[in-house]
């Protein structure tokens, strides 16, 4: 069939999605980010009850004790859906390639001095176990969670998480020569360092946490939002001006990540924050118990990354979180 | 120091084996507490073979390419209107199943992989089971964007995922994912990753991707293709996970083959919507139901079996029967849909004189006999104005939850193949040995089953009448009914120029 009909001759019958209407109303067709986040997730009559969870349905409000009128009252200003989030992604991934190439090439990190190197292998090496749990508790974020605009993120940073632990793994085999003894030293600290157990307790505690919501917290607003700025930041910048700038190009991701991530986490904090005074003083409760146990258990590594003014440098990025999720409506 | 050159498996393993740890803060057993209740034994979790070495950084390379090129065609088609360049309109019922029907399971995909990515012990299953859920999530969303502008210009496409939670024949398969996800994680990747994706994907993806193919549907044909390269990765999982699981302990393999027998059968009832879909719905087929059972089952799924023989697995319960109904199947499913087609989201109508054709050709034993009077029969009945919708509703099985309208295909094939048992004094219906050996084996479970018929009996959906039914169904007036009745196709017609209705559509 050849039959020429110009775009503008053939009237559409709806302009999207009655899901998309009937929240955003037809004034103009909804993004696409809008269609792949919306109401895709399943809400009612439920066939049969998790094995694995007879108090629940599969999908489930009450698996935090958040309450929300509407679940899909927040809206990620990144725009992620599968599309925006690879794309976006893969060009991160194109420098960080290059860069890798590169210092590999040139044997770069050969020639970083030796309290570098050390450095390295002790702080930010270990990191990657931490990558590795957020990848955990992003996963079940998505699985118990509510909503798949919410799920579909969490999503994503699992998948996030996962590829920044390969980074740094890849940053302790270039460091070997493709050996792995700085990363079994580094697994060894983490299991065993008492510099890292505070950390590794508060992680572990994590994996066993019963609200999803709570779990956000935790990982998301505060284990990232006082880890990305102490060790990807200001830590970076402390190696960078003794001689450590090659880590800086192996590492670009991860603050260049945070960076995005925060407008997502500061978001989901504001609309559920705004949403009743049982919410709020419900953030403000975990923000309260993870903020102090998170410095307490960061404290230790702070100080061996920064030597005395560990405490002060923790101090002041503890201020930057409190007064960032402060202006979402968290409060202490 | 020269560096040790790593191969792509060493390389794969250092990725992503060593990062996770034996907790000791925390027992494992709860901060992994759904793994083991099932009594699959897994006594090494490093035994596990990563089916595909995908980094992150490769994973977001690919997929971006592949994401790049799909939303180009998309975007050059809805542009186009390529919509006007389908073989017919009435094609378009197959979409209408397809976002309705299939696009809610790739959802359920996504979130049953996602439980599985972070609650398998084994760090190298997880991230298998990670990384299929993050690509479930993106034919989730590619299929609603490739669809979104179909729903621009059909009916019944516009609110699917509302609709897959309430409509009648859509708790088919809304039901048969939820039997996976409420299942524990072995069964659910035994059911998905194995019973649907490998044993029987080609079922599905055949008719509605060469479908859309042979259709004029380059926006379907697009996004399937891009999705192929996907479905390659979670088959060579679904093969991974079994052979795993069987090498782990003997005592998995009963376990195992009760899972296989059971979501062979429940998948193979969901694809019997596909089976109508592809005999019945696409205007050019590429091949018959029965055809492609045939091949994709009888002779592909047999060797499978056959090589999987050496761990003590056989064919699934049931397989002779779905074999022997596959002359059956679709015309039973399609004469049911054109019987309530009062109340479907897509348009039914009776084949046209050369799809009748067709259809004695590729079934000469049971076409002629059984169905074509049956579908003659209405469709002169329409031409006099005497045609009437079913006015009661139908009795609906218990498990697969299609009405009962299969027969004894062995023995009497118009006779109702009609099953039953009682559990704690009430009396459950089943259409098949299949279904009614699946309630006894899990009898808590299926009796949970909201079966929309019952529903609706019980006041839960509206209102007692059809017209209440549909309206909470958000089903519109012009989304269901015969074709030509229809204002897609009014519209169809007119966009190519012809005001006189054709007597008989899908041929042109
Ligand atoms: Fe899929
Ligand atoms: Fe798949
Ligand atoms: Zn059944």
């Amino acid at each position: 069939m050849s039959i020429e009909i110009s775009a503008k001759s053939i009237t559409p019958i709806r302009l999207s999605y009655g899901n998309l209407i009937e929240r955003f109303g037809d004034k103009r067709p909804p993004s696409r980010y809008q269609e792949a986040a919306y109401d895709v997730q399943p809400t009612a009559n439920f066939h049969y009850r998790p094995l694995w969870d007879k108090n629940h349905e599969i999908y489930d409000t009450s698996r935090t004790a958040i309450v929300m009128e509407d679940w899909y009252s927040f809206a990620d200003p990144r725009q992620y859906y599968y599309g925006t989030y690879t794309i976006a992604r893969s060009k991160q991934q194109e420098v960080a390639e290059h860069n890798y190439a590169f210092v590999d090439k040139r044997d770069l990190l050969e020639e970083l001095p030796d309290d570098i190197k050390q450095s390295v292998r002790d702080i930010l090496i270990p990191l990657r176990h931490i990558e590795w749990g957020a990848n955990m508790n992003n996963c079940q974020i998505d699985c118990m969670g509510y909503g798949s605009t919410i799920c579909s993120v969490a999503m994503f940073n699992a998948m996030d998480r996962l590829g920044m632990a390969q980074y740094i793994t890849r940053i302790g085999l270039l460091l070997d020569g493709n050996e792995t003894t700085t990363l079994d030293a580094a697994k060894k600290d983490w299991m065993e360092g008492p510099q890292w157990q505070g950390l590794r307790h508060a992680v572990e505690d994590m994996f066993v946490l019963e609200d999803w919501f709570e779990l956000m917290v935790a990982q998301n607003f505060v284990l990232d939002g006082l880890l990305f700025p102490l060790f990807w930041d200001r830590f970076e910048r402390k190696l960078s001006k003794n001689g450590g700038g090659t880590i800086a190009m192996l590492t670009e991701f991860m603050p260049q990540w945070y960076s995005e991530t925060v407008r997502w986490t500061n978001a989901l904090a504001k609309v559920t924050a705004a949403e009743s005074k049982e919410n709020k003083e419900l953030l403000s409760t975990w923000l309260n118990k993870w903020v102090s146990r998170l410095c307490e258990a960061i404290e230790p590594v702070a100080v061996e990354a920064f030597g005395p003014e560990g405490t002060s440098e923790l101090a002041e990025v503890k201020e930057e979180l409190l007064a960032r999720l402060g202006k979402q409506g968290l409060t202490i | 120091m020269a560096a040790k050159k790593l191969n792509m498996r060493k390389r794969y393993e250092l990725l992503t084996r060593g990062i996770g740890w034996e907790t000791s803060y925390q027992k494992m057993d709860d901060v992994f507490p759904y793994d083991t209740f099932e009594g699959i034994k897994i006594t090494d979790w490093d035994k596990w073979e990563d089916p595909f070495r995908l980094t992150m950084d490769a994973y977001w390379k690919f997929q971006a390419e592949k994401e790049k090129k799909l939303y180009a065609i998309i975007d050059s088609f809805a542009q186009n209107n390529g919509q006007t360049n389908l073989a017919d309109a009435s094609y378009l019922s197959a979409i209408k199943l397809f976002i309705t029907g299939v696009t809610p399971l790739e959802y359920a995909a996504h979130h049953g992989f996602a439980h599985l990515g972070r609650h398998f012990r084994g760090e190298g299953a997880r991230v298998a089971c990670q990384m299929q859920a993050i690509d479930e999530l993106r034919h989730a969303q590619t299929q609603i964007h490739t669809i979104s502008h179909y729903n621009k210009h059909f009916t019944g496409l516009h609110d699917p995922f509302y609709q897959s939670d309430r409509v009648w024949y859509l708790s088919v398969p809304k039901s048969f994912g939820e039997d996976a996800l409420s299942a524990g994680p072995f069964e659910f990747i035994t059911s998905i990753s194995f019973a649907f994706e490998y044993v029987l994907t080609n079922l599905l993806f055949v008719p509605f991707m060469s479908g859309a193919a042979y259709n004029g549907d380059m926006a379907t044909t697009t996004f399937g293709f891009s999705a192929q390269s996907d479905e390659s990765r979670h088959m060579t999982l679904g093969l991974e996970i079994i052979k795993f699981m069987l090498e782990q302990h003997e005592d998995n393999l009963p376990i195992i083959q009760g899972w296989i027998d059971k979501h062979f059968w429940r998948a193979y009832r969901v694809l019997a919507l596909v089976s109508a879909m592809q005999d019945y719905m696409l205007t050019n087929t590429p091949m018959s139901w029965k055809e492609a059972w045939d091949i994709y089952f009888v002779e592909n799924g047999g060797a499978l079996f056959e090589d999987l023989g050496r761990y003590g697995l056989k064919m699934p319960k049931h397989h002779e029967l779905a074999t022997a109904e596959a002359e059956h199947l679709s015309h039973q499913v399609w004469s049911v849909f054109c019987a309530l087609g009062n109340a479907t989201g897509f348009h039914t109508f009776e084949p046209s004189d050369e799809k009748m054709d067709w259809l004695s050709e590729k079934y000469p034993n049971t076409f002629d006999k059984y169905y074509r009077p049956r579908f003659e029969h209405w469709k002169k009945q329409k031409e006099d104005g005497t045609f009437e919708y079913l006015a009661s509703l139908p009795q609906l099985c218990q498990v697969c939850q299609i009405p009962m309208i299969f027969t004894e295909v062995k023995t009497d094939p118009m006779q109702l193949s009609f099953r039953n048992t009682k559990f704690k004094g009430d009396n459950y219906h089943f259409c098949s040995d299949g279904c009614k050996d699946i309630f006894e084996n899990e009898p808590e479970k299926y009796v949970q089953a909201w079966l929309p018929v019952h529903q609706i009996f019980q006041g839960n959906c509206g209102g007692a009448t059809i017209p209440e039914v549909l309206k909470w169904y958000k089903f519109e007036p012009e989304d269901g009914g015969d074709y030509f009745d229809s204002q897609d196709f009014r519209r169809w017609q007119e966009w190519h120029g012809k005001d006189e209705p054709a007597k008989t559509g899908s041929d042109n």
